[in-house]
C-alpha cells in the first residue's frame, strides 16, 4: 500500500500545471481517486461530509451486481451445453461462459471508458466515475451472442448521446445501460428479440438437439404456452432458463438487492414500489381474465425476464430515478404497472421492463415537481389555519 | 440613383449567410418537421429540397412585388395563397415528372405551405426588401434547408439501408445474412435517430463557431 502511494506522489509531479503529462491529469486523478480516498478536505464554512464518496458508492453496486453476473456467466455456458446436449463438468460450462461474457465486458469497459477519459481530458474535469456500475450492466442486458461491434456501438451511443450530452455522470436524463439496450433492441432487432439468441451458439445451429428451444419464459407466456409448472417456476426463480446474461437468476438478484439494501445505496422504497406494482397489475389482469397469460399468477411475472433485475439495479438508478420518497413510491409503483402492461398487452414486446424504466425516468423529474408542490400547498394550508 | 449590379457582395451575402451562420434549420431552428420525415433516403430530400427552394425563392419574390400594394392587416393571407399557389405548382410538376419521389414525398409537399422557413422569409425578408434580393433571400434558404436535409439523409440512407441514392454502397456480402459481420441500423430509419442527427449537426456547428443564435 505504501509503495503504491509512494509511487503516486513520485508521479505526481509530471501531471502538475506544467509538467510534461499535464494533459493526462484528470487520468492521473482517477487511477489515485480510485485507489485511495481523496485527500481534499472541505476549506471554510461548514458542510457535512460523506465518508463514502462516489466512487465507493459504486464498488458496492458492483460487489451487489457480482452473484447475479456469476450466475450469468454460470448460465450462459449451462445453458449452451443444454442445448448440444452434452454433460460437463461445472469448471468447463462456467470456462464457456466466461469466454463468452469476458469479451463483452471488456467491450463495453473499454469502449465506455475511453470516451470518458477522452471527454474528460477535453473539458477539463476529472473522470467521472459513473460507467463503472454501466460497464458492468451494459453486458448484463444484452444475450450472449450479440456481435460485439454492436455493443461497442451501442456503448458509445449510450456514453456519448445518452450521458455527456447532458453533461456527464449525474446529469443523464435516461439509464445509460438501458439506452444501450435500447439501441441495441431498435437498431439491430433481429439481434435481441426472437427465440434463438438468448442461448449461446443456438443461432448458428451446429450440434443443436433437435426440438430444443431457446424460447425465454415470457417468450413462452407472450404465445400462451401456459400455465408453468412447480418445477418449471422453480427454474426461473433460481435462474436455469435462457435470458440476458444478468437477468435470469432471482435469488442472485435479491442477494444482491440485500447488499444494496443493507448498505443503503439501492433505494429499497422503488425496489419494493416496483415489486407492489407489478404484482397489482398481476392480480388485476387475473381478475380481468381471458387469456392464459392474462391468468398467470401474478408471483410468476416477478421471477421472469428482467423485472427483478430492472427493479433492483436499474431503477434505483439514483440519478434518473425521483428523488423525493413519496416520488419514489410512486415512481417505481409506476414502472412494475408499465412493465407487466407491456408484456402481457403488447404481443410484439415480450418484455416491458426496459421500456417501462426508460418512460418513467422521462417523468421522474414531473413526479418530483407534483410531490414538492404538494408539500408546499399542504404545509401552507397548515399555515394558514393556525393563523386562525 | 444609381442601380446596384445583381451580385453585388451584398447580395451574395444573402445567398451565403444562410448556408452557414444563419441556416435556417440549425440556427434557427425551422422546418424541422420535414426535415426529420423525408430524409429516410437521399432521393426524396434532394427532390424535397428541390421544391422547398422554388417555393421560398418564388413566393418571396412574388410577395416582395407586391409588397406596397397589400394592406398590412390582410398580408398573412395573401402569403398563404401565394405560397399554397406555389406548392400546388410544385406537387403539380413532381407528379408530371418524378411521380415515384412524388409518391414517396406523399403528403409532405403539401405540407411544405406550413414550412416555417417560407413564412419566415416572407415575413422577416420580403415584405421590407427589393424583388431580386428576396429571390436570392429565398434561394439562399432554401439551399441552406437542402443542405442539411442532403447531410442528414446520406447518413440515413447509408447507415440504414447501406445505399445512397438507391445504388448499393455496402456490398451485400458483408451482412450477416450472407455470411458476413455487418447489419443495417434500424433504428436510423426511425424519425428518432433523424432528430438526434439534426442535433449532432447542430452541436458540431457551434462548437466550431460561438453559438450563432446568442449572436
Amino acid at each position: 500500500m505504501k509503495a503504491t502511494r509512494n509511487f503516486f506522489d513520485n508521479i505526481r509531479p509530471c501531471f502538475e500545471k506544467g509538467g510534461r503529462l499535464h494533459f493526462l491529469h484528470s487520468t492521473l486523478e482517477a487511477f489515485e481517486s480510485f485507489l485511495f480516498v481523496p485527500k481534499t478536505v472541505t476549506a471554510g464554512g461548514c458542510h457535512v461530509r460523506d465518508a463514502i464518496d462516489l466512487k465507493r458508492t459504486m464498488t458496492v453496486v458492483v460487489m451487489a451486481l457480482t452473484p447475479a453476473l456469476l450466475f450469468g456467466v454460470w448460465n450462459v455456458g449451462f445453458q449452451h451445453y443444454l442445448s448440444v446436449n452434452q454433460t460437463v463438468d461445472f469448471w468447463s460450462i462456467f470456462l464457456y461462459g466466461l469466454g463468452k461474457v469476458l469479451p463483452m465486458l471488456a467491450v463495453s469497459y473499454i469502449v465506455g471508458l475511453g470516451i470518458e477519459f477522452a471527454s474528460a481530458q477535453i473539458r477539463g474535469h476529472e473522470v467521472n466515475e459513473g460507467f463503472l456500475v454501466s460497464g458492468i450492466l451494459i453486458p448484463m442486458v444484452m444475450p450472449p451472442d450479440v456481435p460485439l461491434w454492436m455493443l461497442a456501438l451501442a456503448t458509445a451511443f449510450a456514453v456519448i448521446i445518452g450521458k455527456e450530452v447532458f453533461g456527464g455522470t449525474g446529469m443523464n436524463i435516461f439509464n445509460p445501460a438501458l439506452l444501450a439496450r435500447a439501441f441495441v433492441f431498435f437498431s439491430y432487432p433481429s439481434h435481441i428479440s426472437g427465440d434463438a439468441i438468448w442461448v449461446a451458439g443456438l443461432s448458428n445451429g451446429a450440434g443443436v438437439v433437435d426440438g430444443f428451444s431457446g424460447a425465454t419464459p415470457l417468450a413462452r407466456a407472450a404465445a400462451g404456452n401456459l400455465p408453468f409448472s412447480g418445477m418449471e417456476v422453480e427454474k426461473m426463480f433460481w435462474g436455469f432458463t435462457p435470458g440476458s446474461i444478468g437477468e435470469t437468476s432471482t435469488a442472485a438478484i435479491l442477494l444482491g438487492a440485500a447488499l444494496l439494501t443493507f448498505t443503503g445505496i439501492g433505494s429499497v422504497r422503488i425496489m419494493l414500489a416496483v415489486a407492489a406494482g407489478g404484482y397489482l397489475t398481476g392480480l388485476l389482469f387475473n381478475l380481468i381474465g381471458g387469456s392464459a397469460y392474462m391468468n398467470m399468477p401474478a408471483y410468476q411475472h416477478l421471477i421472469a425476464g428482467g423485472f427483478a433485475f430492472g427493479a433492483v439495479f436499474m431503477a434505483t438508478d439514483p440519478v434518473t430515478a425521483s428523488q423525493t420518497k413519496t416520488g419514489k413510491w410512486i415512481y417505481g409503483f409506476l414502472i412494475g404497472v408499465m412493465a407487466i402492461v407491456i408484456r402481457v398487452l403488447n404481443p410484439a414486446y415480450p418484455e416491458g421492463m426496459m421500456l417501462a424504466i426508460l418512460f418513467m425516468n422521462a417523468f421522474a423529474p414531473l413526479i418530483d415537481h407534483c410531490v414538492v408542490q404538494a408539500n408546499i400547498a399542504r404545509r401552507l394550508k397548515r399555515a394558514k389555519q393556525a393563523k386562525i | 440613383m444609381e442601380k446596384e449590379p445583381f451580385f453585388s457582395a451584398k447580395n451574395l451575402k444573402l445567398l451565403t449567410e444562410p448556408l452557414g451562420r444563419s441556416n435556417p434549420v440549425t440556427v434557427l431552428v425551422l422546418g424541422v418537421c420535414s426535415a426529420l420525415a423525408v430524409t429516410v433516403k437521399l432521393e426524396p430530400a434532394v427532390a424535397m429540397a428541390v421544391a422547398v427552394t422554388a417555393v421560398i425563392a418564388v413566393s418571396s419574390f412574388i410577395m416582395s412585388l407586391l409588397r406596397s400594394t397589400i394592406p398590412n392587416r390582410i398580408r398573412i393571407i395573401v402569403q398563404l395563397v401565394i405560397v399554397s399557389l406555389m406548392v400546388i405548382l410544385v406537387d403539380q410538376v413532381l407528379r408530371a415528372f418524378a411521380y415515384d419521389v412524388s409518391k414517396q414525398l406523399s403528403v409532405f409537399v403539401g405540407l411544405i405551405i406550413t414550412n416555417c422557413i417560407v413564412m419566415g422569409r416572407i415575413e422577416a425578408f420580403a415584405l421590407g426588401n427589393k424583388p431580386w434580393p428576396s429571390l436570392i433571400d429565398g434561394i439562399g434558404n432554401g439551399l441552406g434547408y437542402g443542405m442539411i436535409l442532403v447531410a442528414v439523409s446520406c447518413c440515413r440512407e447509408l447507415l440504414g439501408s447501406g445505399t445512397l441514392w438507391g445504388y448499393r454502397v455496402i456490398p451485400s456480402s458483408f451482412y450477416i445474412a450472407n455470411g458476413g459481420v455487418y447489419e443495417n441500423n434500424g433504428l436510423v430509419i426511425l424519425p428518432p435517430m433523424a432528430l438526434i442527427l439534426l442535433g449532432i449537426i447542430i452541436w458540431v456547428q457551434r462548437s466550431r463557431s460561438k453559438n450563432p443564435a446568442k449572436r
